[in-house]
């Protein structure tokens, strides 16, 4: 479990190119519902493809959706990291 | 209905054979559209839906589309459209239609880019799993839309049973039963997608499309006005206008108005002020050239899927505006017309955003009719003075938004779009669009373009120009360093601001007014159809803030530039 633990980091914190499966979703029900529409939620693999200088937004891919999402949302989804491209 | 992006609007054109404006991005339709379509031998109203990820609305474009679904009657069917190269994400929506009781048939659009990800979709056994038809289409080739629109009234209601908690495990079933994968390359579409959003690349490759846009336009729209607008009018026109002005008389209340003064014997379209003379050639000889340059450029870019890449890119410096990255897209429909820039701030989520969004839109966001005399005006002094014009407008929109940032209650969330693929335009949708545009713009302009040149030889006429000169004179000319008569451009600039520029002509202003004054037209006020547009966006109370804005910073700025230009 404690092992488990220092291998979660946030979308935010992931590097360009890194894929990780979704852990938790710490943003409360607006952010966890907005994710959900696109597909994006608890258990699923994204990748992250981008992110822009000084704390812009992140750019994820799930599947075949992309999605942008801010810096801030981006710290409050945590994942396990499973690969790199 | 369906999910943002989908193609709801091409499906829409294609049946109705009506004109809506579809585009790459989500958000594109923020307003139902009703059309009219054959069903058989009777006919049947078809509407066309602002997407949703989901019936739990999260902005206003997703509660007018569920509100849409709630406000159905006996009889009604629903076309569920969704992109088949994002199935599972889809059927989300799908769904919850299901459970709505409500017939349904499912449109799976972009059946085409399905093969080249490496996609198979059974769409039988789809069919067999939701209890409806299921019709593969392409919309913007119109490939399966007639099947699609035979299967309408084999739209039934699903015994398809779920409990909500459920539906996504559901939904992977779903998907794993009808879906098959196979590996494929990356093509050199996605290359360049995920190249135009990291900062390294996306940077260079967004100065360089914004560069090619403008260097795009203006060479559309001077080829335009010097080969075919200039031509047309002082070849084939003018002999036509000066036999009718002969025929009138050559002078007189009548003369003037329709054909207007001769100047030296000769119609000049700039100055005269007739309704077939400068009412003619301000809409159509000088200003649609670059409405149309504009719309080529903008519509192409709107279909590539390059406008939310965009968004990414200026998302931080938006956030320094109290607004985020999607906010670009109001700011870019704006240059070509303030209109639909202001529907759009309604792809924004919160008050403050819209007020901010809407406030700099109409201050510091030139419109192409605007644009367009400016550069004919101003161009020929050299481009220098236009680069003070637009310079001065950059930097009120970047501080006014600095500003609102610091003021303006209440809250300003981050960015979440999705980024669609990029995808060739079809030029036959293209085509469409650009002309749904230019007949849109034809319609608003000349009229009102007419009554302005009408008003203007009434104000004239009896007087009033020179008298609300008198007045306004300690404003107009010790602050702005304008003449008296100038006033009379800011009175028609509330109709139309082209006219309104058109009006300067005349008076034989120096560079240093021109550039004053074209600044001020653009900041002090919008015109009355934006005006409309704002106070139903807004309200009364956020547009009477609003209003003052415009009017104090237009003053501010006019005097300043008055005090520093040499």
């Amino acid at each position: 479990m404690s092992e488990a633990k220092t291998h979660r980091i946030s979308l935010a914190q992931m590097r360009s190119g890194q894929k990780g499966r979704i852990v938790e979703i710490n943003g409360g029900y607006g952010l966890a519902r907005k994710l959900d529409a696109l597909g994006i939620r608890t258990g699923k693999e994204i990748k992250k493809i981008s992110e822009q200088l000084m704390r812009g937004p992140v750019l994820l891919q799930q599947n075949h959706t992309q999605a942008a999402v801010g810096f801030g949302m981006a710290s409050k989804v945590l994942v396990e990291i499973t690969g790199e491209d | 209905m369906g999910n943002p992006n989908v193609g709801k609007s091409v499906v829409f054109n294609r049946i109705t054979g009506a004109n809506v404006i579809a585009s790459n991005y989500a958000g594109t339709t923020v307003e139902f559209t009703k059309g009219c379509m054959k069903l058989g031998d009777k006919r049947a109203e078809l509407i066309d839906v602002p997407g949703t990820y989901t019936l739990e609305p999260t902005c206003r474009a997703e509660e007018i589309a569920v509100k849409m679904l709630n406000e159905r009657k006996d009889g009604d069917v629903v076309i569920n459209v969704v992109e088949s190269t994002n199935l599972e994400r889809s059927l989300n929506l799908t769904l919850q239609l299901l459970k709505h009781k409500v017939p349904v048939v499912v449109a799976l659009n972009f059946w085409d880019e399905t093969k080249h990800k490496g996609i198979s979709i059974d769409n039988k056994k789809l069919e067999e799993i939701l209890g409806v038809p299921c019709v593969p289409i392409c919309a913007v080739t119109g490939e399966g839309v007639n099947h699609l629109v035979e299967k309408i009234t084999d739209a039934k209601h699903s015994g398809y049973e779920y409990e909500d908690n459920e539906r996504w495990q559901k939904i992977g079933s779903i998907v794993d039963e009808v879906q098959k994968i196979t590996h494929h390359h990356h093509t050199w579409l996605e290359r360049l997608g995920d190249a135009s959003v990291r900062p390294l690349t996306g940077i260079p490759i967004a100065v360089i499309v914004m560069f090619l846009a403008f260097k795009v336009i203006r060479f559309i729209g001077e080829g335009l006005i010097g080969y075919v607008g200039e031509p047309v009018f002082e070849k084939l026109w003018a002999p036509v206008m000066m036999k009718l002005s002969a025929v009138m008389g050559s002078g007189g209340f009548l003369h003037d108005l329709v054909i207007g003064q001769l100047i030296d014997g000769e119609i000049d379209f700039g100055q005269s002020f007739g309704l077939l003379t400068t009412g003619l050639f301000v809409p159509i000889g000088a200003v649609l050239p670059y409405v149309f340059a504009f719309y080529v450029v903008l519509s192409f870019l709107e279909d590539l899927g390059f406008i939310p890449r965009l968004a990414v890119m200026v998302d931080t410096l938006m956030h320094k505006l109290g607004l985020h990255g999607f906010a670009i897209v109001p700011m870019l429909l704006g240059l070509g017309c303030n209109v639909p820039g202001a529907l759009a701030t309604r792809i924004l989520e919160t008050r403050r955003e819209k007020f901010i969004a809407a406030t700099l839109l109409s201050i510091a966001v030139p419109c192409a009719a605007l644009q367009a005399m400016i550069v004919g005006l101003v161009g020929e002094h050299g481009l220098g003075y236009l680069a003070i014009i637009y310079g001065t407008l950059l930097a009120v929109w970047v501080l006014l938004g600095v500003i609102f940032n610091k003021t303006v209650k209440g809250e300003s969330p981050e960015i979440f779009i999705e980024i669609p693929p990029y995808r060739i335009p079809y030029i036959r949708s293209l085509a469409k669009k650009i002309w749904i545009r230019i007949k849109w713009f034809l319609k608003e302009a000349i009229p009102f373009v007419l009554l302005g040149v009408f008003i203007v030889n009434i104000l004239y006429t009896f007087g009033i120009i020179q008298f609300v000169g008198k007045i306004t004179a300690p404003v107009v000319t010790h602050v702005l360093g304008l003449p008296q008569e100038a006033v009379g451009a800011l009175i028609v600039g509330f109709l139309r601001k082209d006219v309104a520029v058109g009006m300067l002509v005349p008076l034989g202003l120096t560079i240093k007014q021109l550039v004053i004054a074209s600044v001020v037209l653009a900041m002090y006020f919008p015109c009355v159809a934006t005006f409309t547009t704002l106070l139903k966006e807004l309200g009364v109370v956020d547009m009477l803030k609003s209003a003052t804005i415009m009017i104090v910073s237009s003053l501010i700025v006019g005097g300043l530039l008055n005090l520093v230009l040499p």
